[in-house]
């Protein structure tokens, strides 16, 4: 078997084993911490018969091995559950909110490389001067601020002061959204050719996605500086400086690539930053999406929401860390593709 | 570490600007959270009580930070919510640091089994991003501060599992370790006794930047609504409070804001000075 083959299988069973482990532990989280499941799904007002009867309609009264093989068996027929708050099919809530917030994660992993790598090869190479002291004064800035202080800053400036951009929401509410096809606004715009909806999703991407960025960004940045620095380090970067090649060719072509796997390394747990704080982004910006969803089911105390959105944005994060470990590979062929990492 | 080691850690710091500028907000902060009863304007403020006479009140003399909408001096409110953060990160680390060293040492030093076993449950831990895990756990009990720092501990610990898992097994191969093995020394003696003291340094200095951001992580929670309620001076509810008032009363959210940044980053910077510093003593 190739070794990029044997690689890929072997995190694709490590990955599905992960996911059984947090299935697992979750479900003793939801079972195991005191209260009665069937009790807070009802709420006080519920008579011990209805309590009694959701609890045998959940299996809640089986053992716990047998309740836990009836959700997995459950899931294998990709039913979630139904959501005590919104009444609905949890995975029918899944399927309508999960595109706005790929939507926005995919814009903030964008505006974290192409905002972060670039001034992490700015940083390194002008370390020690006035750019590199901006940068990584401002890299500290972007981390040490948690991302619902993003949201709101940027909100109060940008939306309320300056009035650049839209308050919240994704869309505004005098458009029509385009006929759902993939459920991703900005696509199903483009699709159906309605470029006044388009911007205006596009208009109302801007803040959410920045703020949801912005600690990656200064990830991004700091990690690019630390690993361009080791690099200009080497005996080569030396030997192209003795053969008189520009600075600006060194740092972009003979510096970059080899500090960029590092940086790529990392770059899956910028993600796992991202889906956690999407959470609180989209609260901020009432954006419609998976987070802001799972808040809300989490303060009414939705068991099979709960486990849902928290299996899929795990399962999200898998997916992501495995293609960050092939991109990874497919940059750097030297990689040592069998053996463990830890 | 040697007496003489922490003298030339403590040399080098010096010579870090960032790092004693990290040092001093540290210091600062945590004296004015320690000694918020005597230093605040308005101790009383700290609880449910305010000044109706001086609600609402924009930043100027006597209340320097302004006043929230029950007339509680803002100041006072995010001295008190610093002793609370510091608490809680406090109590967050000395809970997860040994379960996480003691969980990265055995995986470490012992065999492949038990390594597996252990790093896949770590693995299960960290592929659940760190807020999620820390909100469902909350999603099952009442909000607190107590359960907060709870929720925070339960997602805490695999990072520092990861971290002396690594340093452990580029120990174990060390030949200070093989000479405690040819002795006949036991595993809680070579573990403790031998691997551990060398992974301390690092241990420490993810401890100072982990300080920030435990709060940096609470605050997320208590600003979701799902730490400490009212009337207790959190940071995070603070900024939740103060964002329904914006943008006119716009001192309720930014000074909170600005308390947490200030923090994250005094602990961030010491934390990076410190690791400087024991980088260039190695």
């Amino acid at each position: 078997m190739p070794p990029l083959l044997r690689t890929l299988l072997s995190r694709l069973v490590a990955s599905v084993l992960v996911l059984a482990g947090v299935s697992v532990l979750m479900f003793l989280i939801a079972r195991v911490i005191p209260g009665d499941p069937a009790r807070i799904a009802l709420g006080p007002n519920a008579t011990p018969a209805q309590v009694d009867a959701l609890r045998h309609e959940r299996h809640l009264d089986a053992p716990l091995p047998v309740q836990y093989w009836e959700y997995v068996r459950e899931l294998g027929h990709g039913d979630f559950g139904t959501s005590l708050y919104s009444n609905r099919p949890v995975r029918t809530d899944l399927e309508q909110y999960l595109p706005a917030s790929l939507e926005l994660i995919a814009v903030a992993a964008l505006l974290m490389v192409l905002l972060g790598l670039p001034a992490g090869v700015l940083s390194a190479r002008f370390r020690g001067s006035a750019p590199d002291v901006a940068v990584r004064a401002a890299a500290l800035l972007a981390i040490a601020t948690p991302a619902f202080v993003w949201g709101v800053m940027l909100q109060l400036l940008f939306a309320y002061v300056l009035r650049l951009f839209p308050i919240e929401g994704q869309l505004g509410a005098n458009l029509t959204p385009p006929q759902a096809v993939t459920g991703f606004l900005v696509i199903d715009a483009t699709l159906a050719g309605d470029w006044r909806v388009l911007l205006d999703a596009l208009r109302h991407l801007v803040l959410p996605a920045l703020a949801l960025a912005m600690a990656g960004i200064g990830q991004t940045a700091r990690l690019t500086r630390a690993s361009m620095v080791e690099v200009y380090g080497t005996p080569f970067i030396e030997m192209a400086r003795a053969y008189g090649f520009q600075e600006r060719r060194i740092a972009n072509r003979y510096a970059f690539r080899p500090a960029l796997v590092p940086v790529l390394t990392v770059l899956g747990l910028d993600i796992a930053a991202l889906l956690g704080n999407a959470f609180l982004v989209e609260t901020v910006f009432g954006w419609p999406g998976v987070s802001r969803y799972g808040v809300e089911v989490i303060l009414h105390k939705d068991l099979d929401a709960i486990m849902g959105t928290v299996l899929v944005i795990s399962a999200g994060f898998l997916i992501a860390n495995l293609a960050v470990d092939l991109l990874v590979a497919w940059v750097n062929p030297r990689i040592r593709l069998a053996g463990e990492r830890a | 570490m040697t007496p003489g080691r922490g003298a030339r850690v403590w040399r080098a710091l010096r010579r870090n600007p960032a790092g004693m500028i990290g040092l001093v907000l540290v210091a600062v902060i945590v004296l004015a959270a320690i000694f918020a009863d005597v230093i605040a304007p308005f101790p009383d403020h700290a609880g449910a009580v305010g000044d109706f006479a001086a609600m609402n009140a924009p930043p100027a003399a006597p209340y320097l930070l302004g006043t929230d909408t029950i007339g509680r001096d803002m100041l006072t409110r995010i001295l008190f919510a610093y002793r609370l953060s510091l608490e809680m990160a406090v109590v967050v680390l000395a809970i997860t640091v040994p379960i996480g060293v003691g969980i990265g040492l055995l995986a470490g030093y012992l065999g492949p089994v038990t390594s597996y076993a252990l790093m896949r449950l770590t693995d299960v831990f960290l592929s659940i991003p760190p807020l999620v895990l820390a909100m469902s756990i909350m999603g099952f009990l009442e909000p607190s501060a107590l359960h907060g720092m709870m929720a925070v501990s339960a997602m805490w610990w695999p990072w520092y599992a990861r971290l002396s898992y690594n340093l452990a097994r580029a120990e174990k191969q060390e030949g200070y370790v093989l000479a405690a093995e040819t002795v006949g020394a036991g595993v809680p003696h070579i573990l403790l006794r031998e691997i551990l003291p060398n992974c301390i340094p690092a241990i420490f200095t993810k401890m100072t930047i982990d300080v920030g951001f435990v709060i940096l992580i609470a605050a997320s929670l208590s600003f979701l609504g799902l730490g400490a309620q009212a009337p207790t001076p959190d940071l995070g509810s603070m900024v939740a409070d103060g964002a329904k008032y914006m943008p006119d009363s716009w001192w309720l959210t930014l000074f909170p804001a600005l308390a947490i940044l200030l923090i994250v980053a005094a602990f961030n910077l010491l934390g990076d000075g410190l690791r400087e510093a024991l980088d260039a003593e190695r």
